[in-house]
């Protein structure tokens, strides 16, 4: 099939591509970014912006290259003289009626119109004194903000709205350069879906509520995550300042959520903040508790574990990592153990137009993790078991009045926390473990996908990673036993990811051949 | 004819013979004038045969672009499987521009008949004529027309009895001027927005509802049954000029001329014919100042080259403007040049879909600059600022309207510079307009 590739030159470059691509993807291919505003992959492109013309040699004039097929010998001048001064016409137009008020713009130093402004050098425009077109604020819906005065009416919203969520509530109203986006009078922005019309808005005209005036682009550390809402999966970027988790956004994986997440995805990071944490192994001594170092902790953990004799029941919260899961049970192997993940449930809700992108009706980002790995009971069966059990482990889990009061059913408790519980009062240990934002760790999604995650904050004072805890008990109860160094070594030394490292996941993740059987809930 | 004049001895009346006539409204009324005689022929013709004939007469769409009709349809696809369909454009709504709404509301059946034939050489069943907003006498004549034709069964299941099936929509427009650019047309029939579409892919490929589709204008549909009765041959015989550009058309003629009015033409009838013979020259004690030939979108012709021009499709280019739709702006010597073409710009800028930045911003702006020019405020480096918009402002959007902003504006300070150069040095008292 010679016919599926074709070869062309952007700037002086060849580059080979399949056949039907756009010569803004094909000059990407050649290291060449050609400025746009309205293009963006996940969208059909309307080619409105004019931002992307390029010239062609033997094309009478220059040609959008976000809808211009690459042809076999091509040539391509994104540089041209011609070009770079219909883009800088187009950024003078746009700029005529932006208000320039990045110093208090949300966007600005993620700003596409700053980005190209500064690239082409196009710093001001000849419009003089003219007031600059004004529209007021509109509230679109319960997280987004429209400043419509800063809009370059790319349109990507809208055609976000009606192509790929399905739910057309935006549109262009008005003509001429009284146009602005309206919003059907009857409905509101509320798509569990519309938050990604803020990352696809090139400029601070669609902002979040939520993220409002909270910070500044350049001084947030970006963090590549997993999302812990469901069992999609969904990449994501978790971004804080100072140490402040501010906001959740999506990271690009053509596999699991394209460009995208959802609004309860977004949304669900300040628990990641709390305060209230425990910082240190406590010990419960004469009815109350007393702090411990962490050898003395283990040392009681890994005794507790040793001198139980009888069935145990290890509770898992619903963002517990593969390597958690994997090291809880290796510390109680050999004994009947009943396992569970704590699973809430909530509405499905799908990306219309995206094949396999959904927000899950079970709400736990390592599911299919903790099946792999054993930790497989039903959750209520599980809380049924704790009458009689020798040993009961609460990993981070969740508990209702009447599950936390079953524990004392149990002849012995141990916590690992993020947040203390009072009601665990038959607890003999609280072990104080990081959340998923505080260590690095591995979830596997739906498909069987092993996705990893890096830690984006400092754990608070003591806490440390719960297969660690888990690991340095069971290295107590034997000879000739190591800690894993890292979460990694943690992962490899699972016999469900045998020899997998974190490396090896790459950004994607991979999906694990043990796993693909598997198939989904 | 130079309704709602008599015919003028240099007129060539092949479609406003019957304009001012009542009794040619009515099906009746057209059959007895010959009507219907070339639909009956078509029905009877293979689609190749239709499309040769009109190849054969030369005919141009009179719309603006003067693209051959007989080549345009060829385009069609043959035996695709799917449906096609045939799009009248009678949004007339360029400035200047009046001859459709004539044959509409006189000759309605003359466009029916036209488009029926152009069905049956695209091989397309259904026909939607997209009618300007505004145009509501003609339009509901035209409606009544078309429900004549359903009657006598020359539209409908059976046309003529020859098995043959064509159906014919009235769409009604709701007055923007974009909708006459034949994507935004077929994107409003569709009940989008009407915002003209990327091309390619071309109509004839993926038109209205994404089906082959040709969008033709009303006088070209109107000119196709006196081809079909009479020969394609015999219509390119009528010429004054360039061989190609062949037949009859109709030029709507206003501004400061003492007759006012539609004319038909044979193409190359020199321009100064036209305006001082047919239409009775300028107003008393007035002299030519400018003509703006084809609707509002063209270039301005200043009374040198109007004086030289022959009017047709390579006379009008050679001057370095358009024949576009007929529809010719004569202006005298009273006419203040740059008032005349601010207003034409607020009239892009309000017509302006918004979709590209070019056209939604550069029409506002070179408005704000020419009234601030007629205001007495402009400063000397406006031309140029001007210029360069257009620049900008040309050949780099999805459609021709940013382009129809500049071209007046251009030519306008290319020919008629000394004005701009009087508001802006306080010589012409400054005018109060704009906000």
């Amino acid at each position: 099939m010679a016919d599926a590739q074709v070869t062309l030159t952007v700037d002086g470059m060849d580059v080979t591509v399949p056949r039907g691509t756009m010569l803004i993807d094909a000059a990407r291919q050649a290291g060449v970014v050609v400025p746009h505003y309205c293009y963006h992959p996940g969208l059909p492109s309307p080619a409105v912006c004019r931002m992307c013309l390029v010239q062609v040699e033997k094309m009478p004039k220059l040609v959008p290259a976000c809808v211009t097929a690459a042809a076999d010998g091509q040539v391509v001048h994104v540089h041209s003289p011609e070009a770079k001064q219909a883009r800088k016409g187009v950024l003078e137009f746009l700029l005529i009626n932006h208000p320039l008020d990045c110093p208090i713009c949300d966007q600005a130093g993620e700003c596409e119109l700053q980005d190209f402004v500064f690239q082409e050098g196009q710093a001001g425009t000849r419009y003089g004194d003219y007031p600059k077109r004004f529209n007021p604020v509109e509230d679109f819906g319960p997280d987004i903000l429209y400043v419509p005065n800063r809009c370059i009416l790319c349109t990507r919203c809208v055609r976000f709205m009606e192509d790929v969520a399905e739910a057309p509530v935006l549109n262009v109203s008005e003509r001429g350069d009284r146009a602005y986006i309206g919003i059907d009078p009857d409905h509101r922005l509320d798509h569990p879906w519309s938050g990604n019309v803020v990352d696809l808005c090139p400029v601070g005209s669609l902002v979040s509520k939520d993220f409002l005036h909270k910070a500044r682009a350049w001084d947030l550390d970006k963090t590549a995550s997993v999302c812990p809402g469901c069992t999609q999966g969904c990449n994501v970027t978790i971004e804080a300042r100072d140490e402040v988790v501010v906001r959740l956004r999506p990271r690009t994986n053509p596999e699991v959520n394209r460009w995208f997440m959802c609004d309860a995805g977004r949304a669900d990071y300040r628990w990641m903040n709390r305060g209230d944490r425990c910082e240190a192994p406590l010990a419960i001594g004469d009815g109350r508790p007393v702090a411990h170092d962490w050898d003395d902790a283990l040392t009681t953990f890994a005794s507790l574990v040793g001198e139980s004799d009888g069935p145990a029941v290890v509770l898992f919260g619903r963002r517990a990592s593969s390597e958690t899961i994997g090291w809880m049970l290796r510390l109680l192997d050999g004994r009947r153990t009943t396992a569970a993940i704590q699973v809430p449930e909530g509405p499905e809700a799908p990306l219309a137009a995206v094949p396999n992108l959904a927000l899950r009706r079970e709400r736990s980002p390592n599911l299919h993790g903790a099946r792999l790995l054993g930790a497989d009971a039903d959750w209520d069966a599980a809380i049924a078991a704790l009458g009689g059990a020798a040993l009961a482990l609460v990993v981070d889990a969740d508990l209702s009045d009447a599950e936390a009061a079953a524990m004392s059913g149990a002849a012995r408790v141990v916590h690992l926390a993020t947040v203390a519980d009072p009601r665990l009062t038959t607890a003999a240990l609280v072990l104080p473990v990081t959340t998923m934002a505080e260590e690095q760790g591995v979830y596997v999604n739906r498909d069987g996908r092993a996705q990893r995650y890096l830690p984006a904050r400092t754990p608070p004072g003591m806490a440390r990673p719960g297969w660690w805890v888990a690991a340095s008990a069971w290295q107590r109860l034997g000879a000739d036993r190591t800690v894993p160094a890292t979460a990694s070594e943690a992962l490899g030394a699972l016999p469900a990811f045998a020899g997998l490292d974190h490396d090896a996941l790459g950004w994607h993740g991979r999906v694990l051949a043990t796993a693909a059987a598997g198939g989904t809930r | 004819m130079g309704y709602p004049h008599p015919i003028h001895p240099k007129e060539t009346p092949l479609l406003s013979q019957h304009f001012g006539e009542l009794d040619a409204r009515s099906y009746e009324g057209w059959t007895r004038r010959g009507g219907y005689q070339a639909l009956r022929q078509a029905v009877g013709m293979t689609p190749e045969a239709i499309v040769d004939e009109v190849k054969a007469s030369g005919l141009r769409g009179r719309g603006g672009a003067g693209f051959p009709t007989g080549m345009k349809w060829g385009f069609m696809p043959k035996d695709d499987g799917k449906p096609h369909y045939l799009c009248c454009n009678a949004d007339e709504s360029e400035p200047g521009t009046f001859k459709d709404r004539e044959i509409m509301r006189w000759t309605p059946h003359a466009l029916i008949e036209g488009c029926a034939i152009a069905c049956l050489g695209i091989r397309a069943e259904t026909c939607y004529i997209f009618v300007r907003g505004e145009y509501t006498e003609p339009g509901r004549i035209l409606e009544r027309a078309i429900a004549e034709a359903y009657a006598a069964g020359a539209l409908g299941d059976n046309v003529f009895g020859s098995g043959k099936r064509i159906e014919m929509v009235v769409h009604w427009g709701a007055g923007a001027y974009i909708c006459g650019e034949e994507t935004a047309l077929m994107n409003a029939i569709e009940g989008k927005r009407g915002n003209p579409r990327i091309k390619p892919p071309f109509p004839a490929v993926s038109g209205l509802f994404g089906m082959p589709t040709t969008i033709n204008n009303v006088e070209t549909l109107a000119a196709v049954p006196p081809i079909i009765t009479r020969g394609g041959a015999w219509y390119a015989g009528l010429t004054l000029g360039s061989p190609k550009s062949t037949g009859t058309k109709l030029i709507s003629v206003c501004g400061h001329v003492q007759r006012p009015g539609t004319y038909e033409i044979t193409l190359g009838l020199p321009m100064r014919e036209l305006i001082f013979e047919c239409c009775g020259g300028m107003r008393e004690g007035r002299t030519l100042k400018a003509v703006i030939p084809g609707g509002s979108s063209v270039p301005i012709m200043n009374a040198a080259e109007v004086e030289e021009c022959v009017t047709d499709y390579e006379g009008i280019a050679a001057k370095g403007s358009l024949l576009g739709s007929g529809g010719m702006i004569v202006m005298d010597d009273s006419t203040d040049m740059v008032l005349q073409i601010c207003r034409l710009a607020r009239f892009y800028a309000h017509e302006s879909c918004a979709q590209c930045t070019n056209c939604r911003e550069g029409t506002a702006w070179t408005t704000r600059i020419l009234e601030r020019i007629l205001r007495g405020e402009g400063k000397r480096a406006d031309l140029d600022l001007l210029l360069d918009l257009a620049e900008n402002m040309t050949g780099k959007t999805i459609c021709v309207l940013s382009d129809s902003c500049a071209a007046p504006v251009v030519s306008g300070i290319a020919k008629f510079r000394d004005e701009f150069e009087a508001y802006l040095s306080g010589a012409r008292a400054p005018l109060a307009v704009g906000a």
